[in-house]
């Protein structure tokens, strides 16, 4: 699904949250988002699935106004900072939650609904702890539940806001390798720190402030020398001195 | 009970005061268990002596008495319409208090307060003042022959206003660091406002309502001084447990008072025992799954 948005402008108080900000993203595009934490990534992202309303601008899926459909209704597959795995549930209740409060007449019955879940689970190689409750997993295994959550209604958009910056490097490239076999033709946002997780993005937009200072392809930021540029730098050589180190 | 666990932790504590003297820690564990037995434990056990004082016959037929059996029924009357309504009210205060912003949640906050920090007396003078035969709606009540006070909705309303904030009070500290996140997947998973209160709300709450019903239903049979006020006292038609046993006790009845106050002393211990399993169980739910 193609999704243009423009001219956002979302305050908290005093506080410009997203000060016009415009982004275009082509059907089944990578978007990375990139910044400092306050920079507005988070909430451009929930104005996006319907879970924020900005105080002006539009947001258009495929051309249509997604502004007047709530977050219930714009089928976007949303992975949270902190995971929001349900509590009380299994992790396969998790999985199929979309699944059971789907209105009765596109419900699928329970065979088909078991049958989603165990080839989700399989998707993310959890499939042995579906008896489990969120709160025996580990962060890693609880952020590929919640992917697995989020693709169950195989949205059009899959968002995955700051998921992978509390796993490891390992655990990380993991869930991306996972990421890569389930986008299959969906527009994806991903917001990410460290550049291994967005180099290979369609499009990176560099957020400061509640504003847009950079955007383009990875090669393209890194040789215009600016944000980007510097925290590529930077991370390189963290790399190397941890090379240096093991 | 009490004085056991209070022993049994102290002990386990030990280590931790090897520095006090003996004779410190004995006398600071004598004047807890003597404070206790005093004022908690004996005057419990006196409420069943007397209740069984004249044997178990007289207990059993001072209950059966038509006068007994009426207040035990409006009793359990009203406590099931009060914590019924303040259940919906409480659950949906909570609900907005914890998860949206909006101008006055403050002044909402400490209204729920209010009936902890009045009197229950003054409680019930505020319905007396408006729908007394002198108050502001009780002309217009009169005259439509509609009773308020000195009946049943006289006494079902001063419960309400006195038990409302149990409910709201044990929920909104739960609901607030539960946050919002789940409702906001739930939300972005498709399910409606109802799909989410039912199947993500509510279950992440429920021992919190639990606990706060248990509290609520205890003070709603237990109230005397804003149903005393309101109820007009009388017998066989709006007196409830309380209320009976003051007039019983009044009356030199001994054996019929204590027995009625042995059944409200039974509440207190079964809620005793309910509120400390309810306490284990939102001590486990409260453990984050966050991280």
């Amino acid at each position: 699904m193609a999704i243009e948005v423009k001219n956002i402008v979302k305050k908290f108080g005093a506080f410009a949250a997203l000060d016009d900000v415009d982004l275009k993203v082509a059907n089944g595009e990578l978007l990375a988002l990139l910044g400092p934490s306050g920079s507005g990534k988070t909430t451009l992202l929930r104005i996006i699935a319907g879970l924020d309303w900005p105080d002006t601008g539009e947001v258009s899926f495929d051309g249509e106004n997604a502004l007047a459909h709530g977050a219930s209704e714009r089928h976007v597959g949303f992975v949270f900072q902190h995971y929001a795995l349900f509590r009380h549930m299994t992790v396969f209740e998790n999985v199929a939650f979309g699944l059971r409060v789907q209105p009765r007449a596109v419900r699928k019955d329970e065979a088909a609904i078991r049958a989603r879940v165990k080839e989700l689970l399989d998707l993310v190689q959890l499939d042995w702890l579906s008896n489990r409750y969120p709160s025996q997993l580990s962060g890693g295994q609880r952020q590929r539940i919640a992917l697995a959550r989020a693709l169950a209604l195989d949205p059009a958009i899959l968002i995955l806001d700051d998921a992978l910056s509390s796993v490891d490097a390992a655990t990380e490239e993991g869930i991306l390798k996972e990421l890569r076999g389930a986008r299959s033709g969906r527009t994806c946002f991903i917001v990410a720190h460290r550049l291994s997780a967005v180099r290979d993005a369609d499009f990176i937009l560099v957020l400061h402030e509640g504003r847009v200072a950079e955007q383009g392809t990875h090669e393209a930021l890194v040789a215009h020398g600016g944000i980007y540029a510097k925290i590529h730098c930077q991370q390189q050589l963290e790399a190397e001195i941890e090379g240096n180190a093991a | 009970m009490t004085v056991s666990t209070s022993q049994s932790t102290l002990s386990s504590a030990r280590d931790d005061l090897r520095t006090e003297p003996k004779v410190i820690r004995f006398v600071i564990i004598a004047i807890a268990v003597i404070f206790l037995t005093v004022f908690v434990v004996l005057p419990l056990v006196v409420v069943f002596v007397q209740a069984f004082s004249k044997g178990i016959f007289a207990y059993f037929s001072a209950l059966s008495d038509p006068e007994a059996l009426s207040a035990i029924k409006l009793t359990l009357m009203v406590a099931a319409i009060s914590v019924g309504l303040n259940l919906v009210f409480g659950v949906v205060a909570a609900w907005a208090i914890a998860k949206f912003d909006f101008r006055g949640k403050t002044f909402l906050i400490s209204l729920i307060d209010l009936p902890f920090s009045v009197s229950p007396v003054i409680s019930g003078l505020v319905f007396v003042l408006l729908f007394g035969a002198q108050g502001y709606w009780g002309p217009w009540l009169q005259a439509h022959n509609v009773h308020v006070l000195f009946a049943v909705p006289g006494i079902v309303l001063a419960t309400v206003f006195v038990t409302f904030p149990f409910v709201a009070r044990a929920l909104i500290p739960l609901m607030q660091e539960q946050g919002t996140q789940e409702e906001e997947a739930a939300i972005s998973l498709g399910a409606s406002g109802l799909q989410t209160f039912f199947r993500v709300t509510l279950p992440n709450i429920k021992w919190g309502v639990l606990y706060g019903v248990l509290l609520c239903n205890a003070r709603a049979m237990g109230e005397f001084g804003a149903v005393s006020v309101v109820s007009g006292h009388i017998r066989g038609e709006t007196n409830t447990m309380p209320l009976l046993v003051e007039i019983l006790y009044n009356e030199y009845q001994f054996v019929a008072a204590f027995a009625i106050a042995s059944l409200l002393a039974m509440l207190a211990l079964i809620t005793l025992v309910a509120k400390t399993v309810l306490e284990r169980h939102l001590d486990e739910g409260q453990i984050p799954s966050g991280d």
